[in-house]
């Protein structure tokens, strides 16, 4: 799950990081007065969207009256902005954050990640900081210092020294650089999040260290156990089809192409997908409807993918377990009196009592065809296609 | 030997007499696996499905010599009963739960430093379909009739693709020594090396199939350590070359976020490493016929 930069600066700032004075508004009248408030001669007027890159699509403004910063609102809200990580349909920016402008002396990377291959926590730092970590990997690999932190035992301070040492940062700050990346671990440990990224980490004209930036992800297992960040969730960020899914308990990707996949089990949907792609087609989606396909969930599936209205061929492809493809395919059919679709649809079941599946489908006089093999399935779904 | 699991390894189920933990107890029974009791906190003493229920694993342990167990908790306890498993002394815990937390799974692993390597628990999943050695034992949730016995080792990271390809050899009447599901999750209990190097030392096993995703390094490890340690043929298949990047896949553990975490570039590494690539998911059973018509 991902949350707001205000949110996430928020966050830091109770992990004892400085970040620049600003406030949330909904409103251009609210920004003036935000601004009047927070106080000043210049602000920064920020789009707040699940994305970053928010600069160079225009949704950062820079301001040198309280009348300006209200212009400013005025003409991102409500704005879809696209950048490079939205994709083409961009995302919409219903809040804004109003916040002092700092001035900059030095721009640092920070960023903590979980590491998969020794199963702990990497802080990465640079000081390059402003560029996106896949630039400075790519352009300035020699700046980057990885310092990877023991979970059980948390970040020691000689390793947060050693990090703002390696920063080049002056003697007098080491102090109070540490402290703010050991805040910066301390909100990542103790939320269960899965990456924070301070970038830039900025040194001020008067020598203060301040989160300029901040992006943070959260584990969306741990959710149960973290209320006070699940709040912060803003569907209005998320692909409607996806929050359809996740309210649901579906695992649901939206993707470009056309064929429409109804699948059991992450794996199996993304070797479908694969098989698809060979035959010469596009997936329109991922979608997995978990390992045990109950009926319910194949009902909710089916409604999913018909509301996409790129889908111009459905592909069913379940391998029953313990679940019984006679079960599996009761569900199908229930669900095919519920749900209208109007377009082809391929159908393989495997597993466990297959043929009575099977012959379940074929009495239910659905209008549907039938596939044997993932290789089948995925060949007479290009063709129903090209039909 | 089998992998892990055999005829005699002694089964208990931890969350024995909830939903999940009874049906698949019964499954496990009727496929001939030695269930021998169970644990659920405060139904100690008590029986359930005919065996005895006991309040904690070393009770459990101590009572009935129980050598593996297998997890019906929900999410937010499964690190505490795997905990508890590994320090009663259980050499096999499978944890079929998706849902753990990241943080929780580097807590369970980090506490199992403890144990020298000879009395360590081996913990398999979470999050997947549990193990199972046909004709021998089931320690898992898979349906045990798509398995032949036989001599391929199969580790997957998919529980219905795992499937799908013991279906495959079936048809094409090969069988299979041991299948393991290591799950879907990105911090899990077994990875594929840890498992393959299992099977290079299984005198039962003669060749295997490893059926990986996107996201994450383990594919890649387990193919560059059977590079220069393993004899045995591999035949592998990595899921997901049509998955956009930075995209969570089903699978926790399903995101591409770094070099060699696609699906091309790990069939590209596995190639170099010697490892034979099943070019699509239909064909894993043929490519595995035609490595086996080599030997």
């Amino acid at each position: 799950m991902d949350i707001h930069e205000y949110q996430a600066k928020k966050i830091l700032s109770d992990f004892g990081v400085t970040i620049p004075r600003g406030g949330i508004v909904y409103s251009p009248e609210n920004a003036e007065n935000k601004a009047r408030e927070i106080g000043g001669s210049r602000w920064v007027v920020k789009a707040q969207i699940h994305s970053g890159a928010r600069g160079k699509a225009g949704g950062i403004i820079v301001c040198d009256s309280p009348l300006e910063v209200a212009q400013a609102t005025d003409k991102l809200l409500g704005k879809k902005l696209v950048t490079n990580q939205t994709g083409p349909e961009g995302k919409i920016v219903n809040r804004i954050y109003i916040e002092e402008a700092t001035d900059i002396e030095r721009e640092l990377y920070l960023g903590l990640v979980f590491d998969r291959s020794s199963e702990s926590i990497m802080v990465v730092a640079s000081t390059e900081g402003g560029m996106s970590v896949e630039e400075i990997s790519k352009e300035k690999p020699e700046t980057i210092i990885r310092s990877k932190i023991e979970v059980a035992v948390g970040m020691q301070s000689f390793q947060a020294r050693e990090l703002a040492f390696g920063l080049g940062i002056e003697p007098d700050l080491i102090r109070r650089a540490s402290e703010t990346i050991i805040g910066c671990y301390k909100a990542f440990s103790e939320l269960d999040a899965t990456m924070v990224e301070v970038n830039p980490l900025v040194i001020s004209k008067q020598k203060q260290i301040l989160a300029l930036d901040c992006k943070m992800s959260f584990d969306n297992n741990a959710m149960f156990r973290r209320n006070q960040v699940s709040e912060l969730r803003d569907k209005t960020q998320e692909d409607s089809k996806e929050v359809f899914a996740s309210d649901r308990g579906l695992n649901y990707v939206s993707l470009d192409g056309n064929i429409g996949n109804i699948i059991n089990g992450a794996g199996l949907a993304m070797a479908s997908m694969d098989m698809i792609k060979l035959a010469g087609g596009s997936p329109a989606n991922f979608l997995d409807v978990g390992g045990g396909a109950t009926p319910e969930k194949i009902v909710k599936a089916f409604k999913l993918v018909t509301m996409d209205e790129k889908v111009k061929v459905i592909l069913v492809n379940i391998f029953a377990g313990i679940n019984r493809c006679d079960w599996v395919a009761e569900g199908i059919v229930e669900a095919l009196k519920k749900i209208e679709v109007n377009v082809p649809l391929v159908i393989r079941l495997a597993g466990t009592n297959v043929e009575k599946g099977n012959q379940i489908l074929k009495e239910s006089k659905i209008n549907y065809i039938e596939a044997n093999t993932l290789e089948d399935a995925a060949n007479k779904a290009v063709a129903a296609l090209k039909k | 030997m089998t992998v892990l699991i055999d005829k005699n390894s002694k089964i208990i189920i931890q969350g024995f007499t909830g939903k999940m933990g009874t049906f698949h107890a019964d499954e496990m029974i009727k496929y001939g696996s030695n269930v021998v009791g169970g644990v659920t906190p405060g139904k100690g003493g008590s029986k359930h499905l005919n065996l005895p229920v006991f309040n904690t694993v070393k009770d459990a342990v101590s009572e009935t010599g129980a050598d593996a167990s297998i997890l019906f908790v929900p999410p937010a306890f499964a690190a505490d009963s795997a905990m508890e498993a590994a320090d009663a002394g259980i050499k096999t815990c499978v944890a079929i739960v998706d849902g753990i937390p990241s943080h929780d799974m580097i807590r369970i692993k980090r506490y199992m430093r403890r144990y020298t390597k000879s009395s360590k628990m081996t913990l398999v999943g979470p999050n997947c379909a549990g193990i199972i050695s046909p004709g021998k034992s089931m320690l898992g949730i898979m349906p045990g009739h798509i398995y032949k016995e036989g001599r391929i080792g199969i580790i997957s990271r998919s529980g219905t693709l795992g499937y799908e390809a013991a279906q495959q050899l079936k048809n094409l009447n090969i069988g299979v020594s041991t299948s393991v599901g290591i799950g879907g999750d990105p911090i899990n209990g077994s990875s594929f090396r840890d498992i393959i190097e299992k099977f290079e030392t299984d005198d039962e096993t003669d060749a295997i199939l490893m059926i990986g995703e996107i996201g994450g390094p383990q594919e890649v490890a387990a193919g560059e350590f059977a590079k220069e340690n393993m004899k045995k043929p591999v035949v592998a298949y990595i899921a997901g070359l049509t998955a956009p990047k930075g995209r969570v896949m089903g699978h926790a553990g399903a995101i591409v976020s770094a070099y060699g975490e696609s699906a091309i570039e790990k069939v590209e590494i596995l190639k170099e490493c010697g490892i034979t690539i099943s070019k699509n998911p239909s064909v894993m059973g043929d490519t595995v016929k035609l490595v086996l018509g080599k030997m």
